[in-house]
């Protein structure tokens, strides 16, 4: 199965890398005065919502500082890496071996980043992650030259350990597709949910992106556990918050997930969403002046609302803009720069964060209810939640 | 009665693999054509399905449109490629359909977008039946399951009953004798293929209620379709018919059982059949 779809996307990528290697040669290349923006992220296949979303965050940010960083045009190099990770390597070395580029910025796919991480740390080029969530790249393989404006896996799902336990749910099941991200947020879960004193009394997988769901509600069913936590996006969210609210089990056995169940689905889950519980780093109606601000930019500019992604795009534009107006946008003496955006606390939509010693965002997690087409926040389920950063080690 | 409900999961979800996977199985073994784009016929399915609904109000009104103009792009495609590819390798009707997977996704990401969307149940099959105190089953699932064994019954009797079944039987085992004897070939042909993407965009239709629609489903039944033609033979409605089952039955109970293999039982089960079976449980060998 895999491989059969990996060639499908293979020839898929095959036309559309030829596309972009017949534009590359009409950029001009550029003076040296002009600071080299590589983005790496997916333009098409299933994510290429996400993408844009990034990319326009970062431009509403870049204009409102005037359309420089650190004093310094920008000029883009972009590169549409289709969330395919055998193809991130060749990608990410276009940018930085061909392109030179000074930054580099992606991407959406864990196993994507973990090849860009992969090159960051070989080449010393700057890599500012603006979603993928995979622990390692700010635990294991963290480095003085990573920087993440998102999340860990690990972040959004922790907070629903307590959250749950703090709900009176004493036994859970947990179900998600097994793969990174998905193995990552339930493991996450648990172990908040039984420091609590909370019991998993099943821990149920599928494989990746199957989304059969009618046998495991059948045996979720038959557990009778006090709740349910589940890590979906996307298309397969839809239907397991469908399927789930079919067998009449929504109002029964309580379903919870990191915010990534809510995310951008809404519309199409209709009334299976409504009521449940999430927990994110971002969420609708956050009421300060940034998120104000940002969201009617956005709009404006872009005739969508803006939504977790572009955030975390405006976010990483932010973290660039402040690190480079500190060393006065030179790259020659690194250890300084790299403190610069160590040190940049960064007024975001989400509310202020600042960068942990891994270089991940120290944040707070909203608790969310699905009202209506929003995600209302209804509270902060952790105040300045760090990643604990297990097998961190910074050489600096 | 868990396992009575999980049963009754594995029957449902054989029948609907049923539904796709026939035309698959019909183009495959009447016309010896290899159409990898049949996975991109379910997606249309859904996509028109979610488009005409939208559209007209109504899923029943969507559904004997969306299966006319399945049928009309079927016979448009056979008319203007497939067609030229009978006498060819397979190689090159696999490049063909490989290029049309590509084609058909392009052109539902320009004209639908790459969203996830929804197909409303029709009210009078959007209740659940009770069956224990804490769980119910969508009536539109048992809907489906009764649809199924309708059209495999209109099915094995078209086939092995009427005139028409004759000539296309006629035209699978010899064309070159049917042609002669006076059965034309060519609109044989013509007809198995658009029938065979009807079938594949109407599974899409009645399943995108239940499956919603989204970029790339096709692309995930394609690969389960072609396991069916497989352990069923190459060809035979019936061996479709069990086959379906049969993998609804190991993905089911694979999930629940042993969840650590659940990715990989129903290749299991085809290779075990494979083992014992090469031409598969009812191909001609």
């Amino acid at each position: 199965m895999t491989t059969r779809r990996r060639f499908v996307q293979q020839l898929g990528a095959l036309a559309s890398a030829s596309a972009v290697g017949a534009l590359a040669p009409t950029f001009a290349r550029a003076q040296s005065a002009k600071l080299r923006v590589g983005l790496m992220l997916p333009y098409t296949g299933t994510y290429a919502a996400l993408g844009t979303a990034i990319t326009q965050g970062f431009n509403i940010a870049l204009e409102e500082n005037g359309g420089k960083l650190g004093g310094r045009d920008v000029e883009f190099f972009t590169v549409d890496d289709e969330s395919e990770p055998a193809k991130a390597t060749d990608n990410a070395n276009r940018l930085v071996q061909r392109d030179k580029v000074d930054v580099l910025i992606g991407t959406v796919h864990s196993g994507v980043v973990m090849a860009m991480v992969k090159i960051a740390r070989d080449t010393g080029t700057l890599l500012v992650i603006p979603n993928a969530g995979a622990n390692a790249a700010t635990r294991s393989q963290c480095a003085p030259n990573i920087f993440r404006t998102s999340f860990t896996n690990w972040q959004p799902a922790h907070p629903m350990g307590k959250v749950m336990y703090e709900r009176g749910h004493r036994k859970v099941v947990t179900l998600t597709w097994k793969y990174g991200a998905g193995e990552e947020s339930v493991e996450s879960f648990k172990e908040a949910f039984t420091k609590q004193g909370g019991a998993i009394v099943k821990e149920m997988y599928l494989p990746f992106p199957n989304v059969e769901f009618q046998p495991f509600i059948t045996e979720i069913a038959s557990l009778r556990p006090d709740a349910v936590f589940v890590f979906f996006a996307g298309g397969g969210a839809v239907k397991f918050t469908k399927d789930y609210a079919a067998a009449g089990l929504k109002d029964k056995i309580p379903l919870y997930g990191s915010g990534f169940l809510t995310d951008g689905t809404l519309e199409a889950q209709g009334a299976s969403a409504q009521g449940l519980l999430t927990t994110l780093h971002y969420g609708d109606g956050i009421e300060n002046a940034k998120n104000k601000q940002f969201r009617y930019a956005y709009g404006k500019k872009y005739g969508v609302q803006a939504d977790v992604y572009a955030v975390q795009g405006y976010d990483a534009c932010l973290l660039l803009a402040g690190g480079l107006a500190a060393v006065k946008g030179s790259f020659g003496d690194k250890k300084a720069l790299y403190g610069a955006l160590e040190k940049v606390k960064i007024d975001s939509p989400r509310g202020v964060w600042t960068m942990s010693k891994a270089h991940n965002p120290i944040q707070d997690i909203y608790l969310r209810r699905v009202e209506g087409n929003a995600n209302q926040v209804i509270g902060i389920a952790w105040k300045a939640l760090d990643d604990p950063a297990n097998g961190c080690k910074m050489q600096a | 009665m868990e396992w009575l409900i999980q049963v009754l999961n594995s029957v449902q979800y054989g029948l609907l693999l049923f539904l796709v996977a026939s035309g698959l199985t019909l183009i495959f073994g009447i016309m010896g054509v290899i159409n990898l784009a049949h996975g991109s016929f379910y997606m249309i399915g859904a996509y028109l399905a979610f488009s005409l609904t939208q559209w007209t109000g109504n899923l029943w009104v969507a559904l004997p449109l969306g299966i006319i103009l399945a049928a009309v792009l079927g016979l448009l495609l056979e008319w203007l490629l497939i067609g030229r590819l009978y006498r060819r390798d397979h190689l090159h009707q696999v490049l063909l359909t490989f290029g049309l997977i590509l084609v058909f996704e392009e052109l539902r990401s320009i004209t639908v977008g790459d969203d996830v969307h929804s197909v409303v149940i029709p009210a009078i099959l959007g209740g659940s039946l009770p069956l224990t105190e804490n769980l119910s089953y969508p009536v539109y699932r048992l809907f489906i399951s009764a649809v199924c064994l309708a059209l495999a019954a209109a099915m094995y009797l078209t086939i092995q009953k009427t005139r028409l079944g004759m000539m296309i039987r006629a035209g699978a085992s010899n064309p070159e004798m049917a042609q002669s004897l006076g059965v034309n070939i060519r609109w044989i042909h013509a007809l198995v293929f658009a029938a065979g993407v009807a079938l594949a965009a109407f599974a899409g239709m009645i399943a995108a209620p239940v499956s919603s629609v989204f970029p790339g489903m096709g692309n995930q039944v394609l690969i389960v379709c072609f396991v069916v033609v497989v352990i069923g033979g190459i060809g035979s409605l019936k061996g479709a018919l069990v086959a379906s089952l049969l993998i609804g039955f190991a993905d089911t109970f694979g999930k629940v059982l042993v969840p650590e293999l659940a990715g990989v039982a129903v290749y299991l089960l085809m290779a075990i059949v494979l083992l014992f079976r090469p031409a598969g449980l009812f191909g001609r060998v």
